[in-house]
């Protein structure tokens, strides 16, 4: 969506991030809601400026320090292809890239990732151009309700770099050995494994992943 | 979670400075903290950031050994080429531990960190944990203690450590490296962290405000036979049911130097050094393993629910000494 044309009018993510301040409004009752039962010596603290460059666009936030990445990414920005499944880190509905390496964001602290690079699945492809991944989802028919996908996604973009550059994983026969790493399916489950699928659409993610991975 | 400060600490200094005040807390990646805080089983004032300290590098020391500064992640101390080369033993034990995901933000001081992962710490709904609440009695104790010690457990608390890294650490001798408002220390891996006794609510040895700075071991002798077996419940992404650090030097056919330690028994990683010793001057054997699994297991006293243990725990000691003795 990054590469839509400007004079094409409102794009998907001008919208979004609209709908985002919009939506945004009722979370800041609910917020103060939650403040006025907590004792007066945890009284809010005071909210900071944190800049998030997501997609490669800066955004210049206010927001408490408990605010996590996932909730700045979705109530903030509006960017909500970033899914809240558990909310603890177990499921993996939340992955996004942070300088091109994957993390839960519901356990990340926004204020913590101030500066840094995010990369959410609306920066992944566009609907015009799917990243490789994209297309070979939907080629191997690797999702049914689509809830976890996008944290699959953007995990699996991670898993192909890390996999490139040699990295180690619990189903690597010697880890002394370096050097590219073979995705067999023994790799690339034990590679997902922070990615559930209530679903269980597994071995098709298993297949679209195999797929850009052997391409 | 209960709103809290947060400030990133442009120093060491200025990270104990701050990490002395009421309520302060360190946050290195957050995966276990936040985590806890969103439960409400902490409820910190303030977050000290730690985690972009210059303590995030990876060094072979001038003695040969290795140093690991604590906020190294866990995927990167994982990855690194001296690690996998010379410590492979602490690479398979990283890349056992938690998702990908989690990998790359947890730090190898918070992994010394982590809390128990005992449901009825973990779930405020529970009213009795001596961890969570002192003085307040043990669920566990008379509950679902499956996942729960076997080894070295009180009438207070019979909570395990989770973490997989720290059992490798400790086989291998690791050392500590802590500043604090008294300045800076060193301490053994093995006095780190704590049995429960009769103050569960503290899991390490570490005074209030003291900062882990690193984590350092001896030069490797290990590099050739090294097995980290994790036995779970399912086959990736779960805390260990019993996990074995094992590491041999092997000379001619026996042993010369032996590392051993248990995971997911006890509130601290298990090492033995009688257990290392039965295995010393040997050929490894059927006889030399079991001796060693005694000497790991002695005094072993299991919850009403997790007596499978002792035996998971004999049989995973043999398999991982064998798998380590039998590598090129």
């Amino acid at each position: 969506m990054s590469s839509q044309d400007p004079s094409a009018g409102p794009s998907r993510r001008h919208f979004l991030q609209s709908a985002g301040v919009l939506a945004g409004t009722p979370l800041v009752g609910a917020a103060a809601a939650r403040a006025a039962d907590v004792p007066p010596e945890e009284a809010p603290a005071i909210a900071r400026a944190v800049a998030l460059r997501v997609n490669g666009e800066i955004h210049t936030l206010r927001i408490e320090p408990r605010t996590t990445l996932l909730d700045a990414l979705r109530d903030e920005l509006g960017l909500t292809g970033t899914k809240r499944g558990c909310d603890r880190g177990q499921c993996g509905a939340c992955t996004v890239l942070v300088a091109g390496r994957r993390i839960n964001a519901c356990l990340a602290l926004a204020c913590a990732h101030d500066g840094d690079e995010i990369t959410t699945i609306e920066g992944l492809g566009t609907p015009e151009h799917l990243h490789p991944l994209q297309a070979a989802f939907i080629e191997t028919d690797a999702f049914q309700c689509g809830y976890c996908t996008p944290g699959q996604l953007c995990s699996a973009r991670a898993l192909l770099d890390e996999a490139r550059r040699g990295d180690c994983s619990a189903a690597t026969a010697d880890v002394r050995a370096v050097g590219p790493v073979v995705l067999d399916d023994a790799e690339i489950r034990e590679r997902m494994s922070g990615n559930l699928c209530r679903c269980g659409a597994y071995p098709n993610i298993v297949a679209a992943i195999r797929k850009v991975a052997s391409a | 979670m209960t709103p809290f400060d947060y400030q990133r600490a442009s120093s060491i200094d200025e990270a104990v400075r701050l990490g002395a005040q009421p309520g302060a807390m360190f946050l290195g990646g957050g995966t276990n903290l936040v985590d806890l805080a969103k439960g409400g089983v902490v409820r910190p004032r303030l977050l000290v950031d730690v985690s972009r300290l210059p303590l995030a590098s990876i060094a072979e020391t001038p003695a040969g050994g290795l140093h690991i500064g604590a906020a190294v992640r866990n995927s990167d101390a994982a990855n690194h080429p001296l690690v996998r080369r010379r410590w492979p033993l602490l690479a398979q034990a990283l890349v056992a531990g938690a998702s990908a995901q989690l990998r790359n933000m947890a730090t190898v001081g918070g992994n010394l960190l982590q809390r128990t992962r005992c449901a009825y710490f973990y779930d405020v709904g529970f009213e009795h944990c001596n961890k969570r609440a002192p003085g307040s009695g043990c669920d566990a104790i008379a509950g679902v203690n499956r996942q729960h010690a076997i080894l070295g457990a009180s009438p207070s608390c019979i909570a395990t450590h989770p973490s997989d890294l720290c059992v490798a650490l400790a086989a291998l001798r690791a050392v500590v490296r802590v500043r604090g408002p008294r300045g800076e220390r060193t301490v053994a891996f093995a006095d780190f962290h704590r049995l429960p006794g009769d103050a569960p609510q503290r899991d390490t040895t570490l005074a209030d405000g003291e900062l882990v700075t690193a984590v350092e071991l001896p030069p490797s002798r290990f590099e050739r036979h090294a097995h980290y077996l994790k036995v779970r419940d399912r086959a990736s992404y779960a805390f260990a049911l019993v996990s074995v650090a094992a590491a041999l030097e092997l000379q001619d056919g026996r042993v010369r130097d032996a590392a051993l330690a248990l995971g997911g028994v006890a509130h601290k990683p298990w090492r033995v050094p009688a257990a290392e010793q039965a295995l010393v001057g040997r050929p490894l054997s059927a006889d030399s393993m079991a001796a060693a699994a005694d000497a790991l297991l002695a005094g072993a006293a299991p919850q009403t629910r997790n007596g499978f243990k002792v035996t998971m725990a004999r049989r995973a000691v043999a398999r991982a000494l064998q798998v380590a003795g039998e590598q090129a």
